[in-house]
C-alpha cells in the first residue's frame, strides 16, 4: 500500500516557490525613530508617523537599506542602482495608513540565487528579488476561540507597525518540502552570519509564504497553485507543504481540480485550511510614494557595504575543507549552522586544533545537548573551556578517557577543566619512576599474560596496560605505560 | 462624448476605495465621473514618446535618517483621538 | 488708524520700539473678529482666551529682554489642515471634526521660535479640495468684498481673514492654486513657494507631489518675511530642499530694469474675463515703463495641465486619504458590525461629496487596467509641461498671467458643476505641476467692485525674481480697497 502510494507520488513533480519576510534588527523602525520592541506594552512604541497620523511623513532608515543591500549581495543579487519605494494600497486594520510602503518594480536586489546543499546534491534556488518594506501592526481576535472567523471584535497593537522587513522571493525552483526546509535553514544561516536579523522563529522575525503546485512529470502544464501563509518554523513549513502536496495529488488522482486559494497551516491538526478563495484578484494600485525620494545605490556605496560582509557559510565550508582539513561532511556540518560555526571558530581562537574541536562538537557535545534539547550556546560549556580541555589532551595532561569524565563535569557545572582536574585529582601520571613501580607489580601478578606476550601474542599487552590503568584509576599515560611494559618484557 | 464610466465601474471603484453610494446617489456620481474622466482623456493626445514620467519635480535622491531612537508616544498619547480602545489596543469590529 | 490696518512689518516696528504691546494687538484683532466673523466665517477654531493668554506670554517674553523677530507677537491664522498640537485640526471635514493634533507641523515649530500669535485655525475646502470654500463641513466662507461671493479656495478662510482684517497674515496650502486663487479673489497677496522650500511635515496631505505651504498677507513685504520664517530644510520631510534660505526681504524695491517677462499665451485664453485681461495688461505696461522687457511666449503643453492635474492630484489623494478609516482617530460609524462595513460607512459619512469624488477619480486612475492610460500618462505629460517651463525660463526671468480667469463668483454658482469649478484653477495649476514658485497680488478692481489678481511665476528656487517683480507691481499699480464690511 505504502509503496503503491510512493509510485503514484513519483509520477508527480512538486513545484514550490517561497516568499520569506525577515524582520531586520535595526534600532528603529523603517520610516520613523520609534524603537523596535518585542513584547512591550501594546501601543507604547508608536508616533505620528507609524500610527499614520494626518500630516506625518516617512523618512528612510539608512541602516535598513544598507542591511538590505548586504542581504541582496549575500544572495548573489544584482543591486539596482535606482531603487524606489511604492505604495501598496489596501485596507486592513493593522495597517495604519491603509497602504504599505513597499517596493514594486524597482527593488533593491534582483536575480540572485542560493545554493541549497541537500547532502547528495545541491539545489540552486533562484532569488527573483530582495525588497524592503514596512511590517504591519498586530491583531488580536477577541472571542471564544481567538480565531478571526469566530471573533466578536479585534484589537490592534501598532508597536510592530513600521518594523523594517526584507522580502526575499524565489523562483519556483524548489522541488520538495524537504528542499523548502533546507532552503529556509540555509537562508537563515546566511542572515545570522550577516548579523542583520535575530531570525527568531518564535517572535516571527522570519516567516514564509509558500506557493505550491504539483504537475504530472510528463506534462508541461503547471498545476494550479495554492499559497500557504505565515509558516514560521522549519517544521511547520515542511509539514504544511507535505500535507498540501498530498492534498493536491489526492485531488488530481480523484479527478478533481485544485482551486487557487490562500491557506493556512494549523499545527494542531497538522493540516492546511482555507483562509480565502482567490476569486477576485487584488488591485493594490501600486505607485511610487511621492513622500519618499528615489535611492541611488552607486558602486562606491555598494563596495563599502561589501567590505562589511563577513565570511559567508559557503566560503566557510570551503575553508574548513581546504585549510582546516575537515572532511566534506564535517565541513558542511560545522559551516552551515551559524551557531555551530561561530562556536567552533571561537574554540579555535583559544586553541588551534580544528579536527579535535570538530570531533567534540559533533560527538559528545551534540549528544549531550540533543538529549537536553538545548543549543551549544545555551549549554554551560564556553568555547574557551572546550578549547582548554582539548589543549590538555594535546599536551598529554589528561588522556581521552579522563577527558570524557572532565567533559561531563564541565557540561554539568560549567567549571573550567583545570579546576575539575585539580579538584578530582585527575591529572595524568607521566612520571616513569612511579609508573615503573606499578608496572612491576602488574607483571608479577599476571604471569599468564606475560608468557602469552612472550610467546608472540602481542595483544596480551593491552591486558597489562589495562591493569595499570585500573590501578591508577585511569590516570596513567597509556602510551608511556605501553612503552615501559614492552621495554621490560623484551 | 462616449460613456467611459458606468454604474458597475462606480461600484467596483467604490469597493476599492471603501466608499459607498446609495442608489439615489449612484446615477449622479456616475454621470459626474464620466464627464470628468472624459475631460481627462485629453492627455491621450499629447505625444509622450521618449518622455519619462515625472514622480518628483526635484532631482533629490538618497535622503535617509540615521538609525537613532526618537521618543515615542506614551500610551495616552497613542490613544488620544481613538474612537474606541481598551487596555491593549484600538478596538475594531470583527474582521470580514 | 487702527492697529488692524497695519501690515505685519509695521506692527513689528511698533513692537520693537515698545510703542504697543502684543496684548493691544490681540485686543484689536479679537474685537474685529467679534464684529465681522459672523459674516465671514473665516475660522473653524477661534478662542479669545487662548489668544489673550498667548499675547500676555509673548509680552512677558519681550519684557524679559528676548530678541524680537519678524513675527514675534504678530497675529497669524493657520489653515486648518496644518497640525497644531493640542488644538483641533479638522481639515474642514466631518471626518476630523473632533481631531486634536498630536504634534506641531514644522512650520508651526518655526513660527513658535518667533513667538507668533496664533489667532485661530482658518476655514477651508474640505481636505483642501475646492476652489470656492463651499466644500467645508463648517460652512461657506464669505468674501469680505462682497458677502454674496465666494472667497475662493481652498484657502478661503486664510484669505478672507487677512482681507477682512481679522488677522495680519495667514498660512495656507497650495496644491493647484489654493493660496493664489483665494488671494486673488480677496484682493491680497498669496505666495506658493518652490516645491520643497517649505516643509510639508504636519500639513495634512492632499496631493503629496504638489502640496506646498505658503503665506497669505496684505503686502509683498510681509509675504517675503513670512516665507523666510517658514522656509528651510527639514529632516522630517524627505522632499524638502537642503539649501540656505535667502533673505527674501532684500529682493523688494529693487530695480527691475532689463528683467525679462514672458506672457504664456496659453494662459491668456478666451475663458479669461475682459476686465481681468485688461487689468493684467495694464500692470504689464507699468512694468515695461519701469524698464522690464515683456514678450509673449508659448508653452504649448499647458493646455493639458488641468487634465494632468485631475489625474495626479486625485490619484495621490485617494491613497493619502485612505488612512481616514475610523480605527485610530477621527470619525467612526459606531453601528457597524464588521470592519468593512465600518470602513464604508465611516468614509461615506465622514467625507463630503467633493472629497469622495476625487477619491473615486484617483482610485480609478490608479486601478488595474487604467494606470498606464491615466496615471502614468499624466506623469509623462507632466514632464512635457516641466520642459516647457524650463525652456521658457532660459529666456525669461518670470512669467506673468492672470491668477484666476474671473473675479469672485457668487456662492452656489458653480457648486453643482465640478468641471466648471475645476476651470477656476486653470492658470495656477501648471505652476504646481512644475513645482515652481508663484505669487498672486492685486492689480485692480472690477467695475462691480471685486479685486483682480495677477500671477508672477518664477523658476525653481527663484523666489527672488518673483518678489522683485511683485514688489514693482505693488508699488506701481494703484487700486482702491472697498470692503463690504
Ligand atoms: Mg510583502
Ligand atoms: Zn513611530
Amino acid at each position: 500500500m505504502e509503496n503503491e502510494f510512493a509510485d503514484i507520488k513519483n509520477e508527480y513533480e512538486t513545484v514550490i516557490g517561497l516568499e520569506t519576510h525577515v524582520e531586520l534588527s535595526t534600532e528603529t523602525k523603517m520610516f520613523c525613530g520609534c524603537k523596535l520592541s518585542f513584547g512591550a506594552q501594546p501601543n507604547t512604541y508608536t508616533c505620528p508617523i507609524c500610527l499614520g497620523h494626518p500630516g506625518s511623513l516617512p523618512v528612510i532608515n539608512k541602516k535598513a537599506i544598507e542591511n538590505a543591500i548586504k542581504i541582496a549581495l549575500a544572495l548573489n543579487c544584482n543591486i539596482c542602482e535606482n531603487a524606489v519605494f511604492h505604495r501598496k494600497n489596501y485596507f486592513y486594520p493593522d495597517m495604519p495608513k491603509n497602504y504599505q510602503i513597499s517596493q514594486f518594480d524597482m527593488p533593491v536586489g534582483i536575480n540572485g540565487y542560493i545554493d541549497v546543499d541537500m547532502g547528495s546534491y545541491v539545489r540552486k534556488v533562484r532569488v527573483t528579488r530582495v525588497h524592503v518594506e514596512e511590517d504591519t501592526g498586530k491583531l488580536i481576535h477577541i472571542g471564544s476561540t481567538g480565531r478571526i472567523s469566530e471573533a466578536d471584535y479585534s484589537i490592534v497593537d501598532f508597536n510592530r507597525a513600521g518594523t523594517p522587513l526584507i522580502e526575499i522571493v524565489t523562483m519556483p525552483d524548489i522541488k520538495s518540502p524537504d528542499e523548502a526546509k533546507q532552503y529556509m535553514i540555509t537562508l537563515r544561516n546566511i542572515l545570522l552570519t550577516l548579523d542583520v536579523s535575530d531570525c527568531s522563529m518564535e517572535e516571527g522575525s522570519i516567516r514564509s509564504d509558500a506557493n505550491v503546485s504539483v504537475k504530472l512529470i510528463s506534462s508541461d502544464k503547471l498545476g494550479t497553485r495554492t499559497e500557504i501563509k505565515n509558516l514560521n518554523s522549519f517544521r511547520f513549513l515542511q509539514r504544511g507543504l507535505e500535507y498540501e502536496v498530498d492534498r493536491h495529488i489526492d485531488i488530481i488522482k480523484s479527478g478533481g481540480k485544485v482551486i487557487q486559494q490562500t491557506r493556512h497551516y494549523d499545527n494542531k491538526t497538522q493540516t492546511t485550511m482555507v483562509l480565502r478563495e482567490k476569486e477576485e484578484a487584488h488591485d493594490y494600485r501600486y505607485f511610487p510614494d511621492p513622500d519618499l525620494v528615489p535611492m541611488k545605490i552607486k558602486e562606491d556605496w555598494i563596495n563599502k557595504i561589501k567590505d562589511t560582509i563577513p565570511e559567508l557559510p559557503s566560503a566557510k565550508e570551503k575553508r574548513y575543507k581546504d585549510f582546516l582539513g575537515l572532511s566534506d561532511y564535517d565541513s558542511s556540518f560545522m559551516a552551515n549552522d551559524f551557531e555551530i560555526s561561530s562556536y567552533f571558530e571561537e574554540v579555535l581562537k583559544h586553541h588551534d586544533n580544528a579536527k579535535a574541536a570538530c570531533n567534540w562538537i559533533m560527538g559528545d557535545f551534540s549528544a549531550f545537548i540533543n538529549k537536553d534539547g538545548i543549543t551549544l550556546r545555551q549549554s554551560k560549556i564556553t568555547p574557551e573551556n572546550l578549547a582548554g580541555l582539548i589543549k590538555m589532551i594535546d599536551s598529554k595532561e589528561i588522556n581521552g578517557k579522563i577527558a570524557k569524565l572532565v567533559f561531563e563535569e564541565m557540561y554539568n557545572t560549567g567549571k573550567n577543566p583545570t579546576d575539575i582536574i585539580l579538584e578530582k585529582g585527575l591529572k595524568q601520571i607521566n612520571d616513569t619512576e612511579k609508573l615503573e613501580k606499578i608496572i612491576d607489580e602488574v607483571i608479577l601478578k599476571n604471569p599468564d599474560a606475560v608468557s602469552q606476550y612472550k610467546s608472540g601474542k602481542s595483544k596480551a599487552i593491552s591486558y597489562l596496560v589495562g591493569q595499570v590503568m585500573a590501578k591508577t584509576h585511569g590516570k596513567a599515560n597509556p602510551q608511556i605505560v605501553n612503552e615501559i611494559i614492552i621495554k621490560k618484557l623484551s | 462624448m462616449g460613456k467611459i464610466i458606468n454604474k458597475k465601474d462606480i461600484k467596483h471603484i467604490a469597493k476599492l476605495a471603501e466608499l459607498k453610494y446609495s442608489d439615489a446617489e449612484i446615477d449622479k456620481i456616475t454621470d459626474q465621473l464620466d464627464k470628468i474622466i472624459n475631460h481627462i482623456t485629453k492627455i491621450g493626445q499629447a505625444d509622450t514618446s521618449n518622455i519619462v514620467p515625472t514622480s518628483h519635480v526635484l532631482e533629490i535622491t538618497n535622503v535617509y535618517r540615521e538609525d537613532k531612537v526618537r521618543i515615542s508616544f506614551t500610551r495616552e498619547e497613542s490613544f488620544k483621538n481613538a474612537p474606541l480602545e481598551d487596555e491593549d489596543g484600538f478596538k475594531v469590529p470583527k474582521i470580514d | 488708524m487702527s492697529l488692524i490696518n497695519l501690515g505685519a512689518y509695521e506692527l513689528n516696528e511698533l513692537i520693537k520700539k515698545k510703542e504697543i504691546s502684543v496684548f493691544e494687538i490681540a485686543k484689536a484683532y479679537v474685537q474685529r473678529i467679534d464684529e465681522v466673523e459672523n459674516d465671514i466665517n473665516a475660522f473653524i477654531s477661534f478662542d479669545n482666551d487662548l489668544v489673550f493668554s498667548r499675547a500676555r506670554e509673548i509680552d512677558k517674553y519681550i519684557k524679559d529682554g528676548n530678541d524680537i523677530l519678524d513675527f514675534t507677537g504678530i497675529p497669524i491664522a493657520i489653515k486648518d489642515n496644518v497640525c497644531t498640537k493640542g488644538i483641533k485640526t479638522t481639515c474642514a471635514s466631518k471626518m476630523l471634526s473632533n481631531y486634536v493634533a498630536v504634534y506641531d507641523a514644522t512650520v508651526i515649530n518655526k513660527l513658535n521660535r518667533h513667538r507668533f500669535l496664533m489667532i485661530g485655525k482658518a476655514n477651508m475646502d474640505e481636505f483642501a479640495m475646492g476652489s470656492s470654500n463651499e466644500n467645508s463641513a463648517f460652512g461657506v466662507v464669505r468674501n469680505p468684498w462682497n458677502l454674496d461671493c465666494v472667497p475662493g479656495g481652498s484657502s478661503g478662510g486664510p484669505a478672507a481673514s487677512v482681507a477682512a482684517f481679522e488677522t495680519a497674515c495667514s498660512l495656507g496650502s497650495d496644491t493647484g492654486g489654493s493660496i493664489r486663487q483665494p488671494a486673488s479673489l480677496c484682493g491680497i497677496v498669496g505666495l506658493k513657494p518652490t516645491y520643497g522650500r517649505v516643509s510639508r511635515y504636519g500639513l495634512v496631505a492632499f496631493a503629496s507631489s504638489l502640496d506646498q505651504i505658503g503665506p497669505l498677507t496684505r503686502n509683498v513685504k510681509d509675504s517675503a518675511a513670512l516665507l523666510e520664517a517658514i522656509a528651510g530644510y527639514d529632516e522630517y520631510d524627505s522632499t524638502s530642499i537642503n539649501t540656505d534660505v535667502p533673505n527674501y526681504k532684500s529682493f523688494l524695491n529693487t530695480d527691475i530694469k532689463g528683467m525679462r517677462i514672458g506672457i504664456p499665451k496659453e494662459l491668456m485664453i478666451k475663458e479669461i474675463d475682459c476686465e481681468v485681461k485688461s487689468s493684467v495688461n495694464n500692470a504689464l505696461r507699468m512694468l515695461e515703463k519701469s524698464g522690464a522687457i515683456v514678450e509673449e511666449v508659448s508653452l504649448p503643453n499647458l493646455e493639458y495641465a488641468l487634465s494632468v492635474f485631475y489625474v495626479i492630484a486625485p490619484s495621490e489623494a485617494s491613497s493619502n486619504l485612505s488612512r481616514f478609516d475610523g480605527v485610530r482617530y477621527g470619525y467612526r460609524n459606531t453601528k457597524s458590525r464588521t470592519i468593512r462595513e465600518m470602513y464604508k460607512k465611516t468614509r461615506a459619512e465622514g467625507f463630503g461629496p467633493e472629497v469622495k469624488r476625487r477619491i473615486m477619480i484617483g482610485t480609478y486612475c490608479l486601478s488595474s487596467g487604467y494606470y498606464d492610460a491615466y496615471y502614468d500618462k499624466a506623469k509623462r505629460v507632466r514632464t512635457l509641461i516641466i520642459n516647457d517651463f524650463k525652456k521658457a525660463f532660459l529666456e525669461y526671468d518670470v512669467l506673468i498671467s492672470p491668477t484666476s480667469p474671473t473675479t469672485a463668483f457668487k456662492i452656489g454658482d458653480r457648486a453643482d458643476d465640478p468641471l466648471t469649478m475645476y476651470l477656476s484653477d486653470v492658470c495656477t495649476i501648471p505652476v504646481n505641476l512644475a513645482g515652481i514658485p508663484a505669487i498672486s497680488l492685486p492689480c485692480g478692481v472690477s467695475k462691480n467692485n471685486l479685486p483682480i489678481g495677477i500671477q508672477v511665476i518664477g523658476d525653481i528656487l527663484r523666489e527672488d525674481n518673483v518678489l522683485k517683480i511683485a514688489s514693482a507691481i505693488e508699488s506701481e499699480v494703484k487700486w482702491k480697497m472697498n470692503l463690504q464690511i
